[in-house]
């Protein structure tokens, strides 16, 4: 009686089954794929953000659009002077600001325009921005900062 | 011969899939390295709509404005007095809660605004810098006030509501009222 009890333990599988670890991994795998987002523009303008404190999220990143101001990235490490950037192109008439946004406002209506400007950039441009933004419609704005590093 | 047969029959098709997992490991280290999860941080602003030709701005008492100026090298006049950015923040929040003790403040926290002037030529940072002691201001005013209704701060009362279905007291009682002006034309 006893040995055959202890004959029955010896003879059970002690491994662990790892047929299916290839179907968790590749689970995974699909998560990230799906959820990486590759960038599909490439920024002109150098955009060092400034830091604050005050910061809030956007969760909807589908209902963003970025704007970029900052001076043009030369050949090298040259800068040049201060342009804005709206999707992949430069903008060169600010003007057109205006119409690109009344566009993307049609499309998006709760739309909020994220401003990455350099913090070297001249108040001047940004208002002048702003004023165009004003004048499409698009209101909801986000200055976009990094958090400050702890002292 | 006949043995030679035997052993081709034995011979299963089967592709190895021992290293299916080690390939598929790779290529999750991969997506795992290439992923940024970065949200996007940012002070948020609601721009005033554009203003209509015949209509004019609605009368604003000049003791319920907070004028801040920022100059083209990033100093700072608050009410004409020059100041310092760090104590911005301190001055806004007596602006806004002096209930119409001070002669100079405003006259109700629902009525106070802040306004923020800059010059064509101020850096963009120094505006930043400003605005973010401003919004700070009232979040911290924000907070104190959700601690005296009884909960742990802000976050939680607007939860809370959010959860209810009411109205924003706070938000009604203290307004986040910024201005930011057009420089003047030279």
């Amino acid at each position: 009686m006893a040995s055959s009890h202890f004959k029955k333990k010896t003879s059970t599988k002690q491994e662990i089954p790892t047929a299916s670890l290839p179907d968790i991994i590749f689970m995974l795998l699909i998560f990230f794929m799906v959820t990486t987002v590759l960038r599909e523009t490439t920024v002109q303008v150098r955009t060092m953000l400034p830091q604050a404190e005050a910061l809030t999220k956007i969760d909807q990143k589908r209902l963003v659009t970025y704007v970029y101001i900052g001076p043009r990235k030369l050949d090298g490490t040259r800068l040049g002077e201060t342009g804005v950037q709206i999707d992949d192109a430069l903008v060169e008439d600010m003007g057109n600001v205006r119409t690109i946004m009344y566009r993307k406002l049609i499309e998006q209506p709760k739309l909020i325009v994220s401003l990455k400007v350099d913090q070297t950039s001249e108040m001047g441009i940004v208002l002048d921005v702003q004023q165009e933004l004003r004048e499409a419609g698009t209101l909801r704005i986000n200055y976009s900062s990094k958090r400050e590093l702890p002292m | 011969m006949a043995g030679l047969l035997k052993k081709r029959k034995r011979e299963e098709g089967e592709i190895p899939t021992a290293s299916m997992a080690d390939i598929a490991f790779l290529l999750l280290i991969f997506f795992l390295v290439t992923t940024t999860i970065d949200v996007d941080t940012g002070i948020g602003m609601v721009l005033p709509p554009k203003l209509e030709e015949d209509v004019e701005p609605p009368p604003i008492k000049e003791r319920n404005v907070l004028k801040i100026l920022v100059n083209e090298t990033g100093q700072v006049l608050v009410e004409d007095q020059p100041s310092a950015i760090r104590l911005i923040r301190d001055e806004v929040k007596t602006h806004i809660m002096n209930e119409g003790v001070d002669p100079r403040y405003a006259e109700a926290a629902s009525k106070a605004l802040v306004s923020i002037k800059t010059s064509r030529e101020t850096p963009y940072d120094a505006y930043v810098g400003v605005l973010d002691e401003v919004w700070m201001a009232y979040f911290e005013l924000w907070d104190s006030e959700a601690r005296r209704l009884g909960y742990a701060d802000y976050a939680t009362y607007t939860a809370a509501i959010n959860e209810q279905g009411g109205e924003n007291a706070i938000r009604e009682k203290i307004k986040a009222a910024i201005s930011i002006a057009e420089p003047d034309k030279q």
